[in-house]
This record gives C-alpha cells, sequence and structure tokens, in this order.
C-alpha cells in the first residue's frame, strides 16, 4: 500500500532535514540497508530507503537508484555537507528515533512492504 | 570503437570523458551523477537513465576504490549509450571469481560506506545490455557497458 513521506515522517516520529517541499511524494515500497550496492541491486524507483549509514554515498546511492526518500534510523544525523547535497538533489531526508528493525516494523504494520514482497517478479 | 551497438542502436559517437580520482570517497559518485545528468538532458528514458547510472555508480566506486583513478567515457548513439570506464591500476588477476555476487576484496574503510559487498561487477552486468571487461595483472582495467532501451 502506498503512502506519503508526510504519512512516513509522522509514523515514525522523523525530523525532516530538507525538501520539506517534496514530502507529498508516494512512495511505493521500502529498502532497508546499510549495503549501498544491495540498494543499486535490488531497490525499485519511488523507493523509501532507511539507513543507519550517514556518509555521502547514501545520497548519491539514492540519486542514482531513483530513491524517493531517505530516512536516518536510531537518531543518526547526517553532516551539513550531505544534507546540502541531498538539497541539491531534492531528496527528502528525514532521521528518527526509532531503531532499524522497530521502524521497518512500525512501517510494515501500516501496509507497506519492501521488494521482496512487493517488487515485480521479485517474490522469493 | 569496438563493434557491437550498431544495428540496435545506431553508430555510437564520442561525446564526454570524465576524470575518476584515486581515493576520493569524498566525492566518489560525483561522475555517474553527471553522466546521469548528461543523458538526461538528452533525453534518454528514465529507465535507461537508471541503468547507465547503476551500472556507471558501480564502475567509478571500483575505480576509486581499487583502480588508483581513471575515467570514465560517455558515447551514445540515437537509440544507445555506452560507456567506457578504464584505469590503470593493479587489474583483476581472477575474473571469473570477481564476476561471482559476494566476493570482494575490500577494506575495512571501504565497507564502512555501504560497499564493497562484492556485488558491484555483477549488478554494471545485469544492468547492460551487453558488457565487455579486460583487465589484467598490472594492465588495468577496462569496463564497456552499452544500454538500449528496453
Ligand atoms: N577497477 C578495478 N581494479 C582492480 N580490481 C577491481 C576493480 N574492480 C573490481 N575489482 C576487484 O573485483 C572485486 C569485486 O568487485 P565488485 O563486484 O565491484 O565488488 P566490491 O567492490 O563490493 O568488492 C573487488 O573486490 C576487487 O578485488
Ligand atoms: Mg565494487
Amino acid at each position: 500500500m502506498p503512502a506519503s513521506l508526510a504519512q512516513v515522517a509522522q509514523w515514525l516520529r522523523a525530523d525532516v532535514l530538507c525538501c520539506a517541499h517534496a514530502m507529498d511524494r508516494s512512495i511505493a515500497m521500502c529498502h532497508g540497508s546499510d549495503l549501498m550496492s544491495d540498494v543499486l541491486a535490488f531497490s525499485h524507483p519511488n523507493t523509501l530507503l532507511l539507513t543507519g549509514l550517514t556518509n555521502p554515498q547514501v545520497v548519491r546511492t539514492a540519486e542514482v537508484a531513483g530513491i524517493y526518500g531517505v530516512v536516518f534510523v536510531r537518531g543518526k544525523r547526517p553532516r551539513e555537507v550531505m544534507v546540502a547535497l541531498a538539497e541539491e538533489y531534492g531528496l527528502p531526508l528525514m532521521v528518527s528515533p526509532y531503531a532499524m528493525f522497530d521502524a521497518c516494523g512500525l512501517l510494515f504494520s501500516q501496509g507497506l512492504r519492501g521488494w521482496s514482497l512487493c517488487g515485480p517478479g521479485q517474490r522469493p | 570503437m569496438s563493434a557491437g551497438l550498431a544495428p540496435e542502436g545506431g553508430q555510437p559517437e564520442f561525446l564526454r570523458a570524465f576524470d575518476i580520482q584515486a581515493g576520493d570517497f569524498a566525492g566518489a559518485g560525483n561522475v555517474s551523477i553527471a553522466v546521469k545528468n548528461l543523458l538526461k538532458e538528452l533525453g534518454f528514458a528514465p529507465e535507461v537513465l537508471r541503468r547507465a547510472a547503476i551500472a556507471a555508480f558501480e564502475a567509478e566506486m571500483n575505480v576509486v576504490m581499487y583502480g588508483g583513478g581513471g575515467h570514465m567515457e560517455v558515447f551514445i548513439a540515437p537509440r544507445a549509450v555506452r560507456l567506457v570506464i578504464s584505469d590503470h591500476g593493479p587489474g583483476i588477476p581472477d575474473l571469473d571469481l570477481a564476476m561471482q555476487e559476494g566476493w570482494s576484496t575490500a577494506t575495512p574503510e571501504m565497507r564502512e560506506m555501504g560497499f564493497g559487498a562484492g556485488m558491484g561487477l555483477p549488478n554494471i552486468k545485469r544492468n547492460s545490455d551487453q558488457f565487455q571487461i579486460t583487465t589484467a595483472p598490472g594492465q588495468g582495467t577496462r569496463l564497456q557497458v552499452d544500454i538500449f532501451p528496453r
């Protein structure tokens, strides 16, 4: 079930760090990972990425993979340069106090799914 | 320019070359995003842009991490994109092994950035419609990635 980024921010009690104007974007699925190569290999466009990594490669990976928004879990805040880069790409960044498992579980309980359950032709 | 792009895409033409800096972990990925933007301006379909950008990004990360710097050349044809990514680094001693998912010689620093899962080369191949890799110990590495609209 799709949801808007604004709705996600509310469910995850997340602060929005940039691109607040793009929070009406609708995401089709979620991907929780700290492995950027996995994101590049398995994620689809219009995906929300949840991650514990806060280096600039996360923002570049998101831009390259067509990710619609990024949630940093466990209250981790990216450095200012990274936020500036996301602003440049028009990529909304959020910080949630919840740890990875709980953040993913909260979104799953609201009906959101990952690529292995709702990606086209990718069901295990 | 090797053959193979025509007739599906037409005859490729050189467009631009970008330098990739060795060990520049902070800037790694900027070349691929510049290439994506260039192709976007030229009007390639989102699906082509996405596959080109993913292949370019993984290849760029490899040049930064292992290749000791190099460059990315962009060629275009009316219905195709060719990326040539080359470096003069150590080369890949066992290519069959390197092409396997999960095989990696990445350092802890690379893994901390979310790379080094051994998924790069297989994913570059998966996103390509034609893929060539030329490498030998001490001879550097050259990847040629052709992408046609699917
Ligand atoms: N340009 C390169 N020069 C030298 N070695 C490379 C290059 N690209 C890849 N390799 C080797 O191939 C391995 C697999 O690459 P890849 O599939 O991209 O996975 P990863 O980068 O996660 O290790 C690397 O760990 C490295 O040993
Ligand atoms: Mg790699």
